[in-house]
């Protein structure tokens, strides 16, 4: 029960339990996060740099959304629960994927897989669009790269922006403002990673859609993956 | 009376620090909304208050980040006879009751208030729509008004109405904060009327929704489930944190 794969051919490869379950709930905390988080953004669809920014001060960027004051009273709301929920399972999963051995034996991509060759010939067959199972049969290194980008850089980077948001917390910890450069910095950084993990979703939805939808998503419902570990 | 605060805040603080640790019957933010987003408003609660046990202070600036333009939203100019007859006489004849639960009920005119101890603090004003400016703030800090109408042992939150309608509350860990005060200045002049005239609050670690304008009444007292919809402030019966430290 140990570890998952070790010897196994791939149509024995399951998601384990933990996987699954942080996997859904991790996802539903996200889509909630992205829709309030948007709501919010409409009642300043604008960034800045710094420590400060308003209306009635010149904007880095104004985004193509229509203003809306009303909606950051549910938004809110619904922003900071999910974010509770988002925080604590991935703490989980990040916990149970060093326990147990998956980050290292799934998520770290082999010394082979990052010579510059290898992943320019990665790079290469995914711009032509051309599916073939990875060399391990289990995720291939681009696969690796972004699941580890997301885990360790960009989720925190939005949780640690957001915090540096909470009047609060910065002024227990006001090292993140210098961090971050101010406020609004956090606050424009929290949008552009947000926006970055938004194209991460895109494109992990759309390698499901573009292999074996039924049986990928068979794999992480049910743990009864079939080779779905040779997913790109 | 510095010593009386002193005692007061740390009775506060280790009274709150003991009530949103253990939970249980009296969670320490008894506004919480019986749905899920009680739980997320008592998390962010409790581990804020745990963050800020030692009582730092929000990060103070030099007059040169003070901001040019100091955004207005909400009531600019209250609309009412009081206040208007209030203005016209350069608020000399405004008074701010202090209530409930205190030794000695009364009301300060502003020149009393300005009498006292002043502190003058540059911060950040961070607005739940998104926006923050930066505003040099000079007033007396609450726990100054409220020893000197001698605050009683019972009393746990502090209530403040508003010339316009708003009201809300604050657990002593937040009243008797030091920068927490009673501002009649900004920016080196008299508080303007759209920004909360005569006299406005600062919480300051928290968002500015905390931070009421044209405050109008001073109550002290030992719970607030029973006024307005019983979630500790008005805007928290529009579906907004009590807690507004995110």
């Amino acid at each position: 029960m140990m570890i998952e794969t070790t010897g196994r051919p791939f149509s024995r490869v399951r998601h384990p339990a933990w996987v699954r379950l942080t996997h859904w709930t991790g996802a539903a905390a996200t889509l909630a996060l992205m829709v309030s988080g948007t709501a919010i953004l409409l009642a300043l669809p604008k960034l800045f740099w710094g420590e400060t920014g308003s209306n009635s001060a010149p904007a880095w960027i104004t985004l193509p959304l229509p203003v809306d004051l009303e909606q950051t009273g549910w938004a809110r709301n619904l922003h900071f629960l999910a974010a509770w929920i988002f925080v604590l399972n991935g703490a989980a999963y990040l916990a149970l994927a060093l326990l147990r051995g998956h980050l290292r034996q799934r998520l770290l991509p082999a010394p082979a897989e990052i010579k510059p060759r290898a992943l320019a010939g990665e790079i290469r067959d995914h711009l032509r669009l051309r599916g073939g199972a990875p060399p391990t049969g289990r995720y291939n290194a681009l696969q690796k790269i972004a699941y580890l980008g997301v885990l360790l850089v960009l989720a925190p980077l939005i949780l640690l922006t957001g915090l540096t948001m909470s009047p609060g917390v910065t002024a227990a910890w006001p090292e993140l403002f210098t961090l971050f450069g101010g406020r609004q910095s956090a606050r424009t950084i929290h949008f552009l990673s947000a926006f970055a993990m938004v194209a991460f979703l895109a494109i992990h939805i759309w390698q499901v859609l573009a292999n074996r939808p039924v049986a990928l998503m068979r794999g992480m419902i049910l743990g009864r993956a079939g080779n779905a570990e040779e997913t790109r | 009376m510095s010593a009386l605060t002193r005692r007061r805040l740390v009775l506060g603080t280790a009274g709150f620090g003991a009530a949103g640790l253990v939970g249980g019957c009296d969670p320490g933010a008894p506004q919480l909304r019986p749905n899920p987003y009680g739980l997320s408003d008592w998390l962010t609660f409790a581990g804020q208050r745990l963050l800020l046990a030692r009582q730092p202070l929000a990060r103070e600036f030099g007059p040169e980040a003070i901001s040019a333009v100091f955004p207005t939203i909400n009531t600019t100019d209250p609309d009412d006879p009081a206040y208007r007859r209030s203005k016209a006489a350069g608020f000399s004849d405004w008074r701010l009751p202090v209530t409930g639960l205190v030794a000695r009920p009364g009301a300060f005119s502003l020149a009393e208030l300005k009498a006292m101890p002043a502190r003058t603090q540059i911060t950040l004003h961070s607005c739940e729509q998104g926006w923050s400016a930066i505003g040099q703030w000079t007033g007396v800090p609450l726990a100054q008004v409220l020893a000197a109408a001698g605050m009683r042992p019972e009393a746990r939150y502090v209530v403040i109405r508003t010339v316009d309608g708003w009201w809300d509350s604050y657990d002593l860990f937040d009243a008797l904060h030091p920068q927490t005060i009673l501002a009649y200045g900004m920016n080196g002049a008299d508080l303007p009327v759209a920004h909360g005239a005569p006299v406005r609050l600062r919480v300051e670690r928290q968002l500015g929704y905390k931070s009421l304008k044209y405050l109008s009444s001073i109550e002290a007292v030992d719970r607030v489930d029973g006024i307005g919809h019983g979630r500790g402030s008005m805007v928290a019966g529009l579906g907004f944190s009590w807690y507004a430290g995110i």
